[in-house]
């Protein structure tokens, strides 16, 4: 019983971090209609960011983020520029392609210079132990992480200019173009924004396991499964999602494979789709924030 | 009448060409117009789903490699002989693709086209673990099979005759569904799904068949493509770069058109015998796919037959 405690504590530790990079998603479908699917290529673009640094500099593992989080800033700006700018309000049939094209660059370039064998991050964090069960402190350290970027995301998104105007675009375009804000640049902006959540918290997942080049395939789906069941566009309801998917992990890994979890996740996509199309938490979100 | 419609012939001239073209005896030409008609097969029947309904079917890949696991199965298992198995994979597949497809096609765009990635990932998820197809190692078929078909090299001819029939039902196929009813029901989901809906196309139910109907097919050629190797694991089988390829081919032969992809198919084959001969390039073939891809969506959405229509208006009455 304590054990099945432990593996769901765990797993919602796990599951703050899915909600950061499902956060990432939200915002860039949220603002511009657009459903970004480099998200697993610039979550593994953040894992391998992460490895290179440490390998190279020897720095520990947590001082790798800033400069990930700002070079993933930098590619969703471009991103934008070279994929997104021209697709923007078309059918989705062709954001879809275009970001998927890219997705198709960064993965081909990955497999080239890396091929498909696991990588890890060298991470020495004392866990700490409740009775018999130890957690691994990097657990810890993620979820810590996590929450501090979550909050600065909210601070940002609520409490700053750029924030609102970020805010505005996202609900209705062509009236924040109407009272003076530079839409184009808002979007950008949003979409380095995305893709920096997405490579940091790839950068997270990479202290926790090993991963490989395809790896991101795995991260993006669980991404989507928690966008959807926190409904679409909104970055509260992801984090919140996360943690409850990390829940849901938690609870299943005792009882079957791992590989298993993935099918699970995404029977409950579809489900939840169908069921639930505004998402799990969205309803009760918007109604206290008018 | 369809036999008057020239359009008719030239899909019969293709495929007469494929069917000539080796009788030399040409191996390498002949393995190389094998893998264009798995494209073209692929491609064409990828079209119906993402020209014709304007959804994209990331996961089109599953059927290939499902019908390929089917087929195998029945052979070693059961003991079926090639084209029972065959057909009974693309029986299997296809009722498998019905009914999924009447959940996740309730789903609309977007979420539509999440799902199909999540299909692949699921199947794949599932097919690893799945003890009987042999797991994450998959199955081995015993050469002696082969004998049934005249020997290996007789067995090799017959694959790539079926293989070629497979490709002509794929272009009738793609024909037929876009003359009908049902092609134009298709088409009016792909513009406007709530105004379609409105003038009373039942579109989850022809979206459901859309899909299971696109599924055959490619099971069939997964079956036929996966007998030739005697060998099939889930890496193959649910290959990533296969399934971009389709895509990729699909827009740049032109999507919603029947002769775009074939050509397409022609074009990328080509493309990519010359990318894996020279050294650099073998190893960013996923590269060249991506660029490639990506300067179609932005700068000629509608293809080859988009920019050939615009040049030549008069060729959209003879093609496709």
């Amino acid at each position: 019983m304590i054990g099945l405690l432990a593996s769901i504590l765990d797993g919602v530790l796990v599951g703050a971090v899915y909600g950061l990079a499902a956060m990432g998603i939200t915002l860039i479908w949220g603002v511009m209609d657009v459903v970004n699917l480099t998200h697993g290529a610039m979550i593994v673009a953040g894992m391998f960011g992460v490895y290179l640094l440490v390998d190279a500099t020897g720095v520990p593992a947590y001082a790798a983020l800033a400069p990930v989080l700002l070079a993933g800033f930098a590619a969703g700006v471009a991103l934008y520029w070279v994929a997104i700018h021209r697709v923007v309000g078309q059918p989705p049939l062709m954001s879809l392609l275009a970001t998927f094209s890219v997705n198709l660059v960064l993965i081909g370039l990955g497999t080239a210079l890396w091929g498909t064998v696991l990588f890890n991050v060298q991470v020495s964090l004392p866990g700490f132990s409740i009775g018999r069960y130890t957690f691994p402190g990097t657990h810890l350290m993620a979820a810590v992480l996590t929450a501090v970027i979550a909050g600065a995301l909210y601070l940002f998104l609520y409490r700053t200019r750029l924030g609102k105007a970020v805010r505005a675009v996202a609900g209705n375009r062509e009236a924040a173009e109407l009272v003076g804000i530079p839409t184009t640049r808002i979007l950008a902006l949003s979409c380095g924004l995305g893709v920096a959540l997405a490579c940091v918290s790839g950068a997270l997942i990479a202290t926790l396991f090993p991963f490989t080049v395809l790896s991101g395939d795995a991260y993006q789906l669980k991404s989507f499964v928690v966008t959807v069941l926190g409904g679409m566009g909104n970055p509260t309801g992801a984090l919140l999602a996360g943690l409850a998917l990390g829940l849901l992990e938690g609870v299943a890994t005792p009882f079957m494979p791992v590989s298993w979890t993935l099918v699970l996740e995404f029977v409950l996509f579809v489900v939840v789709l169908i069921a639930f199309p505004g998402g799990l938490l969205s309803v009760r979100l918007r109604r206290r924030r008018p | 009448m369809i036999l008057r419609r020239p359009f008719f012939w030239i899909i019969a001239a293709a495929i007469a060409a494929f069917a000539a073209a080796p009788l030399g005896g040409d191996v390498e030409l002949r393995e190389s117009l094998l893998l264009a008609a798995v494209y073209i097969t692929l491609a064409s029947n990828l079209n119906i789903m993402l020209g014709y309904a304007g959804y994209v079917n990331f996961g089109s890949i599953v059927f290939f490699g499902l019908g390929g696991y089917f087929c195998i199965w029945f052979m070693n298992s059961l003991h079926w002989g090639l084209v029972g198995a065959v057909l009974a994979a693309g029986a299997a597949v296809s009722a498998m693709a019905f009914l999924f497809g009447l959940g996740i096609l309730r789903l609309r765009g977007i979420h539509f086209a999440l799902a199909t990635i999540g299909v692949v990932e699921a199947v794949m998820a599932f097919v690893t673990t799945f003890e009987p197809w042999g797991g994450s190692t998959g199955i081995y078929l015993s050469t002696e099979l082969f004998q049934a078909l005249g020997g290996p090299a007789a067995a090799l001819w017959t694959i790539y005759y079926l293989l070629v029939g497979v490709m002509g039902l794929s272009l009738y196929l793609s024909y037929f569904v876009k003359r009908s009813k049902f092609g134009v029901g298709l088409r009016a989901i792909g513009q406007n799904e709530d105004a379609a809906v409105t003038l009373g196309v039942p579109a989850p139910r022809y979206k459901a068949a859309a899909y299971s109907l696109s599924a055959f097919l490619p099971a069939v050629a997964g079956g036929l493509y996966f007998f030739k190797g005697a060998f099939i694991q889930p890496a193959d089988a649910f290959d990533l770069t296969l399934s971009t390829e389709a895509i990729v081919i699909t827009m740049l032969g032109g999507q919603g058109t029947i002769f775009g992809p074939a050509l397409g198919a022609y074009l990328y084959e080509e493309l990519r015998g010359w990318l894996l001969t020279s050294a650099t390039f073998a190893n960013f073939q996923l590269v060249v796919a991506g660029v490639l891809l990506l300067a179609i969506v932005l700068f000629a959405p509608g293809g080859l037959m988009g920019l050939i229509y615009r040049r030549f208006p008069r060729l959209k009455r003879v093609l496709e």
